[in-house]
C-alpha cells in the first residue's frame, strides 16, 4: 500500500500509530485497512464524513474495540488492547463524544473514576478505605491548572453545564494521560464560547507536550488549532494534510472524495466522484 | 454557567443529595403520628415488635437495594431465602450438625445469586426476566424439596437470631437485630467509602459509561448478585429466629415488599441512585405503617392500600426530583 500522506522531510518517530487495521461488523466494515500516525506534540484532527469509520478507528486506537487485523504501535512498539484499561496502561486517554461520565456521582468522584486511590496504611490496605479528600484535592489542582471552573469538585456531574461537563472528561484524560490524549467531538455538543474554552483547553495539552487526537466536523475549529489533519473516508486514511498547506475546501474535496492525492503528492480531482459544488474551487492541484 | 447551580444550593439539595433524608422525616412523621393518635404504638415493646417484624424483609431488602443500585432487579430474593430456610431446617431434622446445615443453607442461596448474577452478566439478559425465571425455578424446588410439609426448628443455632436479651432490663433486643444492624453499616461502608461501591452506583449509573472508565462491569455485577445472594443467606436464618418453622409458602410477597422497602428509602428504580441507610428505614416505615394502622384498628387490607399508595408516591417524588434537576 502507498503512503498517501505526502510527508516529504523524514519526520521524528510517531507517538501513536497503526497500520492496515481492519475491523467488521457482520457484513459491515467500519475500518478497511486503516494506517494512522501521531507525531510527539502535535495536535492531529481526523476528519470524514459520517460513517468514515472514525470514531471506530479511535476505539480501536483507545482499546475500546478490538481490530480484526492489523497493528497498533504505542511509541514503535506493538502493543494488542484488550479494553480501554489496557490503553489507558499505555497512557493512552480518551475523551468519548457521550464523555463516559458517572452523571450522579461528584466531580472528583468522576476524575477518579476506575482508579480511586486508597488511604495508605492499613485503613487502605485492609479496609480499602478511599481517599476521599486527597482526591478532591487532587482534583480541584488539576481543574484548576487547565482553568476549568466548577463550583464545588464534592458536586454532582449532572448539576454542571455542558462546557463544564466536557471540562472534567478533558481534565480526566489530561490527569491521567501520560503520551496521548484522544478526544471525539469534544465540541460537538456545545455552544459557541463553550467550544472556544475546549479549544483553549487542548491548546494547553499541547503546550504541557501532550500530543492530542481531535476528532470533528467542525471544519473551522480544525483548522483553527490542528497541526496536521488526517482525512478519513471510506474506512481508511486518505490524505493528511497541513492546514496551512490546503483550504477547507480542499480538505472538504478530499473527504467527499470528490479530489484525491495523486502519485507525485498533488491533489487530483476525481471525474466520477459524486459533485458537491465545493470541487470546483477546491480543485487543481496547489503545489 | 454558575448561576444555575448556584440555585441549587441549600435545603433542597441537601435532600436531593443525601437520599435517607426524605425517608427518615417520612418515619419521624409517621412514628409521631400514630404515637398522638393511638394509645398503644408508643410503647417500649410494640416498638421492638415493629422492628422485629421488619428484619426479615429489611435484610431482603438490603440485597435488593445492591441489585436495584445497579439498574437490576431481583424477584427472585424471598425465595432463596426459604429455600435456604428449608435447607437449613431439614438437614437439621434429618440428622446433619447444625452449623453445617446452616452453612449448607446459606451457601445454597449464594450460588443461586450467583448463578442469577452469571447469566445476568454473560447473557446480558435483563435482571427482571432472569429473576423471574429463577423465582419460578427456585419456588418449585422449595416445593419438591418440602415434600408438601414444613419443618419446625428447635435447634439453638438455628434460632439464634431470635434470642431476646433485655436492655436496662426493658428494652427487648434481639440478636437479629444486632446481624442486621450490623450488615446494613457494612454494607453501607462498602458502598460510600470503597472503589468497590462507588463502581457499583457507578455501572447502576450508566454501564457502558463505567466500562469506558476501565471499570469491569461484568465483574462489578457479579460481585453485587453473590453479595445480594449472601444477605439473603443470612435473611434465611433472620427467618428461622423470627417464626421457628421453614415453610415453603412462607414470604410469598417478600420480593415485592422488599422493593417496597428499597423504593420507600430514596432509592431510584433507575439504578445509580440511592443508599442502603434509606432502605433501612423504608423497611422501619412499612413495619411502622402497619403496626400503627394496626393499633388504630384498620384492616390488613386497607393497609396495603396505604403502602401501595405510599410507593406509587414515592417513586412520583424520585422522578420529579430528577425532572428537576436536569
Amino acid at each position: 500500500m502507498s503512503d498517501p500522506d505526502g510527508r516529504d522531510a523524514p519526520a521524528p518517530d510517531p507517538v501513536l500509530s497503526a497500520r492496515g487495521l481492519v475491523k467488521r461488523f457482520g457484513r459491515v466494515t467500519a475500518i478497511d485497512g486503516a494506517d494512522f500516525d501521531l507525531l510527539p506534540g502535535e495536535v492531529l484532527a481526523v476528519v470524514g464524513d459520517n460513517g468514515a469509520g472514525k470514531s471506530s478507528l479511535i476505539k480501536a486506537l483507545s482499546g475500546a474495540l478490538t481490530p480484526d487485523a492489523g497493528e497498533v504501535r504505542v511509541a514503535g512498539r506493538p502493543v494488542r488492547f484488550h479494553g480501554p484499561l489496557d490503553a489507558r496502561r499505555h497512557g493512552i486517554e480518551t475523551v468519548y463524544q457521550d464523555l463516559a461520565l458517572a452523571p450522579a456521582q461528584d466531580v472528583a468522584s468522576n476524575l477518579f473514576l476506575g482508579r480511586e486511590r486508597r488511604r495508605p496504611g492499613l485503613l487502605g490496605r485492609v479496609f480499602r478505605l478511599l481517599d476521599t479528600r486527597g482526591m478532591r484535592a487532587e482534583a480541584e489542582r488539576v481543574l484548576d491548572e487547565l482553568g476549568i471552573g466548577v463550583r464545588s469538585t464534592s458536586q454532582p456531574v449532572e448539576t454542571l453545564s455542558g462546557g463544564q461537563r466536557q471540562g472534567v472528561a478533558v481534565a480526566r484524560a489530561a490527569a491521567f494521560g501520560t503520551r496521548v490524549v484522544i478526544m471525539d467531538e469534544p465540541t460537538a455538543a456545545l455552544g459557541v464560547a463553550e467550544s472556544a474554552r475546549v479549544l483553549d483547553l487542548i491548546d494547553r495539552l499541547r503546550a504541557r507536550g501532550l500530543p492530542v487526537v481531535l476528532i470533528s466536523h467542525n471544519m473551522p475549529h480544525v483548522f483553527d488549532i490542528a497541526d496536521r489533519v488526517h482525512v478519513h473516508r471510506l474506512g481508511r486514511r486518505v490524505a493528511v494534510v497541513s492546514p496551512a498547506e490546503r483550504t477547507m475546501n480542499e480538505v472538504v474535496g478530499l473527504i467527499t472524495g470528490a479530489l484525491r492525492v495523486g502519485a507525485d503528492g498533488a491533489l487530483e480531482e476525481v471525474r466520477d466522484a459524486v459533485r458537491t459544488g465545493v470541487t470546483r474551487t477546491g480543485g487543481g492541484t496547489a503545489e | 454557567m454558575t448561576t444555575t447551580a448556584l440555585r441549587r444550593t441549600g435545603v433542597g439539595e441537601f435532600v436531593l443529595r443525601t437520599p435517607a433524608v426524605g425517608p427518615t422525616i417520612a418515619l419521624v412523621v409517621a412514628v409521631a403520628l400514630f404515637s398522638l393518635t393511638t394509645d398503644t404504638f408508643l410503647d417500649v415493646d410494640n416498638l421492638s415488635l415493629v422492628v422485629q417484624q421488619s428484619l426479615v424483609v429489611g435484610t431482603l431488602a438490603l440485597g435488593q437495594t445492591l441489585v436495584i443500585l445497579t439498574g437490576g432487579i431481583d424477584l427472585a430474593n424471598a425465595a432463596a431465602c426459604v429455600l435456604g430456610t428449608l435447607l437449613m431446617a431439614r438437614l437439621v431434622a434429618d440428622g446433619v450438625a447444625a452449623p453445617l446445615a446452616l452453612l449448607a443453607g446459606i451457601a445454597v442461596v449464594v450460588a443461586v445469586g450467583a448463578t442469577t448474577g452469571g447469566v445476568v452478566t454473560a447473557l446480558g439478559l435483563p435482571p427482571f426476566i432472569v429473576t423471574l425465571g429463577v423465582l419460578a425455578i427456585v419456588t418449585a424446588a422449595s416445593r419438591i424439596y418440602a415434600g408438601g410439609q414444613s419443618f419446625p426448628v428447635t435447634d439453638g443455632l438455628l434460632g439464634l437470631l431470635g434470642t431476646r436479651q433485655y436492655l436496662f432490663g426493658q428494652i427487648e433486643l434481639t440478636i437479629g437485630m444486632g446481624v442486621a444492624l450490623g450488615m446494613y453499616l457494612l454494607l453501607w461502608y462498602s458502598l460510600t467509602r470503597t472503589a468497590w461501591g462507588r463502581h457499583v452506583y457507578a455501572v447502576g449509573n450508566d454501564s457502558e459509561a463505567a466500562r469506558l472508565s476501565g471499570i469491569h462491569v461484568r465483574r462489578t455485577l457479579l460481585s453485587v448478585y453473590v453479595v445480594a445472594g449472601l444477605v439473603y443467606g443470612v435473611a434465611a436464618w433472620q427467618a428461622l429466629g423470627r417464626v421457628p418453622n421453614a415453610d415453603p409458602n412462607a414470604f410469598q410477597t417478600g420480593n415485592l415488599d422488599s422493593v417496597t422497602a428499597v423504593v420507600l428509602g430514596g432509592t431510584s428504580l433507575f439504578g445509580g441512585r440511592g443508599s442502603v441507610l434509606g432502605t433501612l428505614v423504608g423497611a422501619l416505615i412499612v413495619a411502622v405503617l402497619r403496626s400503627g394502622l394496626t393499633q388504630a384498628g384498620i384492616d390488613n387490607l386497607y393497609q396495603d392500600v396505604a403502602t401501595g399508595v405510599l410507593v406509587i408516591a414515592a417513586v412520583a417524588v424520585d422522578r420529579f426530583a430528577r425532572r428537576r434537576q436536569r
